[in-house]
């Protein structure tokens, strides 16, 4: 087959998945996402006393730790390679996280894919 | 007499008093803190409702302090707070208080890129019949402005979704993963997972490379058949 | 110029999260208020669910951002994204704040207040004739909640908005719950600052909630729009109302937001004191 017939092929698949599915889709026309506003008028449920907390980060000054959901997420050991990796990345390039810093990549992916990684919209 | 401060003086004054524990000469400190609180509660609150899955993952208490840092060295430059956050996935990875959670900035790109599919321009959907009609090999596909490749070496979308209200607990798959994001026209915004090769094609796509050459040892069929389920084809044309 | 006038009925701040409550609530909303700079994105949901709710509410546009107050120049992007939206929408009415949130290129966040002199009041004045002419409407500016003031003013308050309208030929926005915010924080006399208040110049009023200070008590209310209105907050609306009739009235509520049946019991309860006043006018 020429790659013209398998292209054609592929469109004309994509297209039947596609049938079957928009029934379903009718179902859903409430919003499923709304992002709440972002900008008001109120004050911040207030206090004098709030607001003169941590202004900024000073390494020694700062003992707060994550709490969150993030402990209940394991991540599959070789995950946790790449994490560590990342860790040395991360506090090897802070302050300079762009296209230029080499991210942890897993091995076996094209340089296209690769390129991915980088962040977009800094 | 002194010479009253002029208005210009006055703002330069607040602003300062603002990010400062120091509040402006001739005003009550509590009082001036009243301004402080507000402005600061005001962003953290404005950043947890566009990143709400980071101050899941880390907790409000942790959220709201790193938030604040973040907010006194990226303050918004535009009334608009819907365009400010940009600089947070960035500002993640270089905090070193996180360092431990490395996949927190992807996550954090990953809710960026929705939230820019769910304000972005609207488009209406292509006619699915012209893709039949078109000849394959000169067939071009615009995709909505909504649409954007999401990649990271961590599980981060299971991440993510296993912090969606009602999720239940499910081991992480192992990284890398990949996903289209994007707003139907029900306006849902969707994050579909992708294999490698369907975001290498949809990153050509996205850059108007031609179908036949962005699918070049690719199949598009799977990338193609969620394009078109969620809408997010808004034009098909052919090359000259 | 495109005039901002609402139906004299109780209105209610937009949020989306009550959405399918709003848009069904047909007869017991009179007007839905949304904050302009949440619906600066370029498409998407927030303007389709305005579109909707326009359908069957009026709509009042309030902006937060345009930092009228402010000394330097308005921010010409900002004035152009307004009109962009106002031209969209053609919502019923478009007000703003005596306060300024921009310094330099930094935007604040907040609505922050400034002295009353005539250096201000000349700033003020060129700022609102520059939005209504670029606008082709007519604006409301509203009265701020302040907890500090400045030594420097030379005008009260209500001289200084009076001015403003009178020059400008701008509308008020009249927020009582800042009226007695205010008048708690610096010690004045609210009934006397609405005795002087330029009624006639008021095309909407605004209701809300406040919150004592956790530190310094009641010595110091925050604005903080949490809660339900506060008994002498309705009590001098329903003075106001016996003095001019019934006015476009909106309950704000912007944090800790609660379910959509308890701002529509806030809202019917202005619902019930316009309607004495419709009864007195007509009387």
């Amino acid at each position: 087959m020429s790659n013209k017939t398998l292209l054609a092929a592929s469109i004309a698949a994509a297209l039947s998945l596609t049938a079957a599915a928009a029934q379903a889709q009718e179902m859903e026309k409430c919003f499923g996402v709304s992002l709440a506003g972002q900008n008001d008028c109120a004050a911040g449920p207030g206090t004098s006393c709030a607001g003169s907390s941590v202004l900024d980060y000073q390494g020694n000054a700062w003992e707060l730790v994550p709490a969150g959901t993030c402990e209940t997420m394991e991540l599959p050991a070789d995950s946790m390679m790449h994490a560590r990796h990342g860790v040395t990345e991360a506090t090897l390039t802070a302050g300079n996280y762009g296209p230029g810093v080499n991210r942890d990549l897993p091995e076996g992916l094209d340089a296209a894919v690769a390129a991915t990684y980088m962040p977009t919209m800094m | 007499m002194t010479p009253q401060p002029d208005h210009r003086a006055i703002e330069t004054a607040f602003h300062a008093g603002l990010w400062s524990p120091q509040a402006p000469e001739g005003h009550d400190p509590k009082r001036f803190s009243v301004y402080r609180n507000n402005v600061q509660h005001g962003l953290v609150r404005a950043l947890a409702a566009r990143f709400p899955v980071v101050e899941r993952l880390v907790g409000p208490e942790f959220f709201a302090a790193m938030a604040r840092v973040f907010a006194a060295q990226n303050p918004p430059r535009s009334p608009v707070l819907l365009d400010w956050g940009d600089g947070f996935p960035g500002f993640l990875t270089a905090f070193p208080p996180v360092a431990t959670l490395p996949y927190l900035p992807d996550v954090a790109r990953l809710e960026w890129l929705r939230g820019l599919a769910f304000h972005a321009a609207d488009a209406p959907v292509a006619d699915p019949a012209a893709l039949a009609n078109a000849d394959p090999d000169r067939l071009t596909l615009t995709l909505a402005p909504s649409a954007h490749a999401f990649a990271s070496p961590f599980p981060a979308l299971a991440i993510w979704q296993a912090n969606q209200p009602g999720a239940r607990p499910a081991p992480l798959p192992a990284g890398p993963q990949f996903a289209l994001i994007g707003r139907t026209p029900g306006l849902d915004v969707t994050c579909e997972a992708l294999g490698a090769d369907q975001t290498t094609l949809l990153r050509a796509l996205l850059a108007g490379a031609p179908l036949a050459r962005a699918a070049e040892g690719i199949d598009p069929t799977p990338l193609l058949a969620l394009l078109l389920r969620h809408g997010l084809i808004t034009r098909i044309g052919e090359t000259a | 110029m495109i005039p901002s006038v609402l139906p004299a009925r109780a209105g209610l701040g937009f949020k989306p999260e009550h959405y399918a409550e709003a848009a069904a609530a047909l007869r017991a909303v009179g007007f839905y208020e949304v904050h302009a700079e949440n619906y600066m994105g370029a498409g998407g949901a927030p303007h389709v669910m305005l579109d909707r709710l326009h359908a069957d509410h009026a709509i009042s546009v309030h902006g937060v951002g345009l930092s009228i107050g402010g000394a330097g120049p308005l921010d010409d992007a900002h004035l152009r994204r307004l009109k962009t939206l106002l031209d969209r929408h053609q919502p019923e009415s478009f007000s703003e704040h005596l306060a300024w949130s921009s310094h330099g290129a930094a935007w604040l966040n907040d609505l922050l207040p400034l002295p009353y002199t005539d250096e201000t009041l000349a700033t003020i004045i060129a700022h609102v004739d520059q939005v209504q002419s670029v606008l082709g409407r007519r604006m409301l500016l509203e009265n701020p909640a302040t907890y500090v003031t400045f030594a420097s003013s030379t005008w009260p308050e209500v001289e200084f908005l009076r001015e403003i309208t009178r020059r400008t030929g701008c509308g008020l926005l009249l927020d009582v719950n800042n009226v007695f915010v205010s008048a708690v924080n610096h010690g004045f006399d609210p009934e006397a600052y609405l005795a002087g208040f330029p009624l006639a110049a008021v095309g909407e009023i605004h209701l809300a909630g406040h919150e004592a200070d956790a530190q310094l008590g009641a010595a110091l209310l925050i604005d903080s729009h949490s809660r339900p209105v506060a008994p002498p907050v309705w009590e001098l609306y329903a003075q106001v109302l016996a003095r001019t009739g019934p006015l476009p009235t909106l309950i704000e509520w912007d944090n800790d937001v609660p379910a959509f049946p308890v701002l529509l019991a806030e809202a019917a309860r202005a619902e019930t004191l316009l309607e004495r006043a419709r009864h007195d006018a007509a009387a």
